[in-house]
């Protein structure tokens, strides 16, 4: 078991790393597939056999598609990754790094502080999950499946692709736009009125 | 009877509303006799009230009603309450009455005015005021009469606000009483503090266990209160708004500036007598303001040309005489005065608003004259009124009030030959100025022709006035002539007696030498200004100088102008840009630019935001392990 | 066992420090949200390592929460970079300063 904590532990590291520092999108979700699987074999050492499997069906699975769909749609290619490299100076990421490197550090010796208990790693049935998950949490199991629903209704709003852009967040700025587009403004509202009675 | 007493302060004020809502679209006749009628109601409440008082006095000697009550802070509890005993009765009286006789008077004279709904709206709010201040049970009752009958001296005095002389007038009439006003103001906080009440009743009988007699406290308190009462009652230093106030209608005139508003300061130094006699240097000072106003102001009322102003300045210089005698502890007297002199007062100036009238608004008495014969009730009207201002002997209501206070004046405990003297001299000037206006104005030549004949209406109050003006006194005889004191005994049922000195010299002596200086001034008077005799005097250049000092009421006004206003003015242009306000102006600029500041932070840029909250999250970890 | 507490959590800390440390050096929007995602799983590794310390269910209730919320922030923000695509014509958060003071 702790053995396969470690090993677990330095491939999800490495292939994190990696994927902060692809240039290329699709190459950066595989690796990104690549930690999330060892996560999974991390929780699974823990003995949560349960979230280990959900996430790699969610995160593996489920939002990893959902990141690749994108890249698809903005057919994110060759240019991409050559933009990232221009952009990934060391200038850019020095110091951010450092600050991190910083936090990290102060992070670490926070919990080196702390007390070295020896942790007893015992499994936690899927069946005491649900238990508490449908007994005590009921209600954040709601609010979270309202999340759920706002999240979709959103997305679905958001996402849908019209010629002329609509969001008010983003029409300020390019007023020549507007000039062009003047019956906008009740689109958008009309919008948020179907998604109010939605 | 208890129940009768909130309509007579109510009338007047339903008159008010009635007026100010619906004045202005109303026809004349509804103006007139809602104005003049609904006071007319409460002069004849104020009479059956007196009578059933007179006929038996009620228990703890005062009606009084509770109508609700107004707020409660803390200890503090300040009721609505009605209170009339035997003094309120004196005031309510002639306020109603002789308020009345003005209303009816006015609803002619004001005929055709174009803003007749505002004056009687703002007359009957006027008596209104004044009756709540005189029948308040509490003296923070009397401090909202007492300010509501500033604001109305203030709307009546500028009635005519077209003339900018006549705004000038009233804002100085409001400001200078306002600062009475304020010395009231902190003389009832005080009062408050010491005694934890502001009910009259109350503070009449903690006050002698709570105060030391003469102690510094109570003294302070009396001066304050006094300085209120000096303010209203126009006595010096503060007298100098009266003979401007002069700038409002007739009927104004009569019913504010001679028979009611300026006594509130007499009423509230009767009322609060019992603090006064705890405070003997107090009274003093009651005393000398008193006898100093009345020798100023008559010395001014000798040297005026404007008819009003003639009686103004008597107006002060009669109220000094009240102070006077409530200064020297004469507190019926005093409130006597106030009785008789509110009826010739009120006569004088109402008879002085038809002369007016009559001569196509000629103020100068010295443009009038020979008015004897056109004008015949008119006269014989003002001839009494005058009389009894001069005090002629027996005849006059006039005599028998200013008399008491001579005697007084030497005789109480609290009087002095000086003061005596001072009030003699006064008598002296007072019968000197009386017979100089009457003899000017309706005697000798006509200078102005008549264009109009007073109404019956307005010749009527005239009448009933001065048949007060000469009878009025008859209830109170001197002690040593009629043992008739009606009226001291009514108001000594509050009031209490007047402490005599010992060894006094025979009071026929005092009347003798009283009758002798007024006759004295009466004969003087007729020397000086009896036919052509009175214009050649006017024109000696050595008593030039004197005159103008004496018409322009001893210079008060330029000396306050250059004691207060230059060195205002000079503050002010000093500091004309302010430097309070940089402060705030520097608080707003400094504002500004740290806002300059932070929205160089606000940039739009993600990546720096979050840097930002990293920054705050290194912070606080940081801190952690530190501490 | 000999797995202390700690190593558990600072494996969750490393990967939450490359998270952020991918959030702050990116300027693609695509690979800002990838990075976030690595946070959010490593926020999530710490419940449970909690709930396995404590041996109860609350950690992996946590997760769960985590797990959704996730799911939901993505398909949002992803939705907001197709927008931001269509009409910016870019994927660098350094154009997108139009909430700037």
């Amino acid at each position: 078991m702790s053995t396969l904590f470690y090993i677990s532990s330095i491939v999800a590291i490495a292939s994190t790393i990696m994927v902060i520092t692809r240039y290329h999108p699709v190459h950066a979700l595989l690796y990104l597939a690549v930690s999330f699987l060892s996560v999974g074999m991390i929780f699974l050492s823990l003995g949560a056999p349960f979230v280990a499997a959900l996430e790699i069906i969610v995160y593996a699975g489920a939002i990893i598609v959902l990141f690749i769909f994108v890249v698809m749609m903005l057919n994110l290619g060759q240019e991409t990754a050559q933009q990232e490299k221009e952009w990934l100076k060391p200038k850019v990421w020095v110091v951010p790094s450092a600050l991190v490197l910083v936090l990290l550090a102060e992070m670490l010796l926070l919990l080196f502080t702390g007390s070295q208990q020896v942790m007893q790693v015992s499994q936690v049935d899927p069946r005491k999950v649900a238990l508490s998950l449908y007994g005590e949490y009921i209600i954040a199991v709601e609010l979270i499946g309202f999340l759920l629903m706002a999240g979709i209704v959103g997305a679905a709003h958001i996402g849908k692709h019209r010629k002329p852009s609509l969001h008010r967040f983003l029409q300020n700025g390019d007023t020549e736009k507007e000039k062009a587009m003047p019956v906008r403004e009740q689109e958008v509202i009309s919008n948020e009125q179907t998604v109010l009675h939605d | 009877m208890n129940s009768l007493l909130a309509y007579i302060p109510a009338l007047p004020l339903l008159g008010f509303i009635i007026l100010s809502l619906f004045g202005r679209r109303s026809p004349k006749p509804v103006i007139a006799w809602v104005g003049a009628g609904t006071v007319c109601l409460a002069a004849l409440i104020t009479i059956a009230v007196g009578v059933a008082f007179m006929q038996s006095t009620p228990a703890n000697g005062a009606y009084s009603q509770l109508l609700w009550s107004w707020f409660r802070v803390g200890a503090l509890s300040v009721d609505i309450n009605l209170r009339v005993d035997a003094l309120t009765l004196v005031f309510i009286f002639i306020i109603t009455f002789v308020g009345a006789l003005i209303h009816i008077y006015s609803a002619f004279f004001m005929w055709h005015d174009r803003d007749m709904a505002r004056f009687f709206a703002s007359m009957n709010l006027f008596v209104c005021s004044m009756l709540l201040l005189v029948m308040a049970d509490n003296l923070v009752l009397l401090y909202l009469g007492w300010e509501g009958v500033g604001l109305c001296s203030y709307l009546l005095i500028g009635f005519w606000y077209e003339v900018p002389s006549n705004s000038r007038a009233a804002n100085k009439a409001f400001l200078i009483t306002r600062i009475g006003d304020t010395a009231l103001l902190i003389g009832l906080f005080l009062l408050f503090k010491e005694l934890g009440t502001l009910n009259m009743n109350a503070i009449q009988q903690q006050a002698p266990q709570h105060f030391t007699t003469g102690s510094a406290d109570i003294v302070l308190i009396t001066v304050l209160l006094l300085v209120g009462g000096m303010g209203k009652s126009a006595q010096m230093p503060l007298q100098t708004w009266l003979p401007d106030a002069m700038a409002g209608p007739s009927p104004v005139s009569a019913l504010i500036h001679a028979a009611t508003m300026v006594t509130a300061g007499v009423y509230l130094i009767a009322r609060m007598h019992g603090l006064f006699l705890l405070s003997p240097v107090t009274m003093a000072i009651v005393a000398i303001v008193g006898a100093v106003t009345l020798l100023v102001a008559g010395c001014s009322a000798l040297a005026q040309t404007d008819i009003k102003r003639i009686l103004a300045y008597s107006t002060i210089s009669q109220i000094g005489y009240m102070f006077l005698a409530l200064g020297v502890g004469a507190w019926s007297a005093a409130i006597f005065h106030f009785f008789t002199h509110a009826f010739f007062k009120a006569l004088l100036f109402l008879a002085a608003g038809v002369v007016i009238e009559a001569l196509h608004h000629e103020h100068n008495i010295f443009r009038m004259g020979g008015l004897r014969k056109r004008m015949p009730e008119v006269f014989i009207t003002f001839l009494a009124g005058a009389a009894a201002l001069s005090a002629l002997p027996l005849v006059t209501a006039g005599f028998f009030s200013k008399d008491a206070i001579l005697w007084y004046s030497w005789s109480s405990a609290g009087g002095t030959s000086v003061l005596w003297f001072m009030a003699l001299v006064g008598a002296f000037i007072t019968a000197l100025y009386s017979t100089r206006l009457m003899l000017v104005v309706f005697w000798g030549e006509m200078r102005t022709p008549v264009h109009q004949q007073p109404d019956r209406g307005m010749v009527i109050p005239l009448i009933i006035l001065a048949f007060f003006s000469i009878t009025a006194g008859f209830i109170e005889w001197p002690h040593n002539m009629l043992h008739l004191s009606l009226f001291s005994d009514h108001v000594q049922q509050v009031l209490p007696a007047t402490v005599m000195k010992r060894d006094l010299p025979s009071e026929w002596l005092f009347q003798a030498i009283a009758t002798v200086i007024t006759l004295t001034g009466v004969y003087i008077g007729y020397m000086l200004y009896y036919g052509k005799s009175g214009v050649r005097w006017q024109q000696s250049p050595p008593l030039a100088a004197t005159r103008d000092f004496f018409f322009s009421g001893w210079k008060f006004d330029q000396l306050y102008n250059f004691l207060f206003v230059k060195p205002f003015l000079f503050l002010t242009r000093v500091n004309k840009s302010d430097v309070i306000d940089k402060l705030y102006n520097g608080i707003a600029q400094a504002g500004l630019r740290l806002n300059g500041w932070f929205s160089v932070s606000q940039n739009g840029s993600l990546r720096l935001y979050i840097v930002g909250v990293l920054a705050g999250i290194l912070f606080i970890i940081t801190l952690q392990l530190l501490l | 066992m000999t797995d202390s507490a700690n190593m558990v959590l600072m494996v969750a800390t490393v990967l939450f420090a490359l998270g952020l440390v991918g959030v702050l050096t990116r300027k693609n929007v695509v690979f800002m949200l990838i990075s976030v995602e690595v946070m959010l799983n490593a926020a999530g590794m710490a419940f449970i390592a909690a709930g396995s310390k404590w041996q109860q269910p609350d950690g992996q209730v946590m997760f769960l929460f985590i797990l959704a919320m996730a799911a939901a922030e993505v398909s949002v923000g992803l939705a907001l970079v197709l927008q931001i695509y269509h009409q910016h014509k870019t994927m660098d958060v350094e154009d997108l300063k139009e909430l700037k003071d």
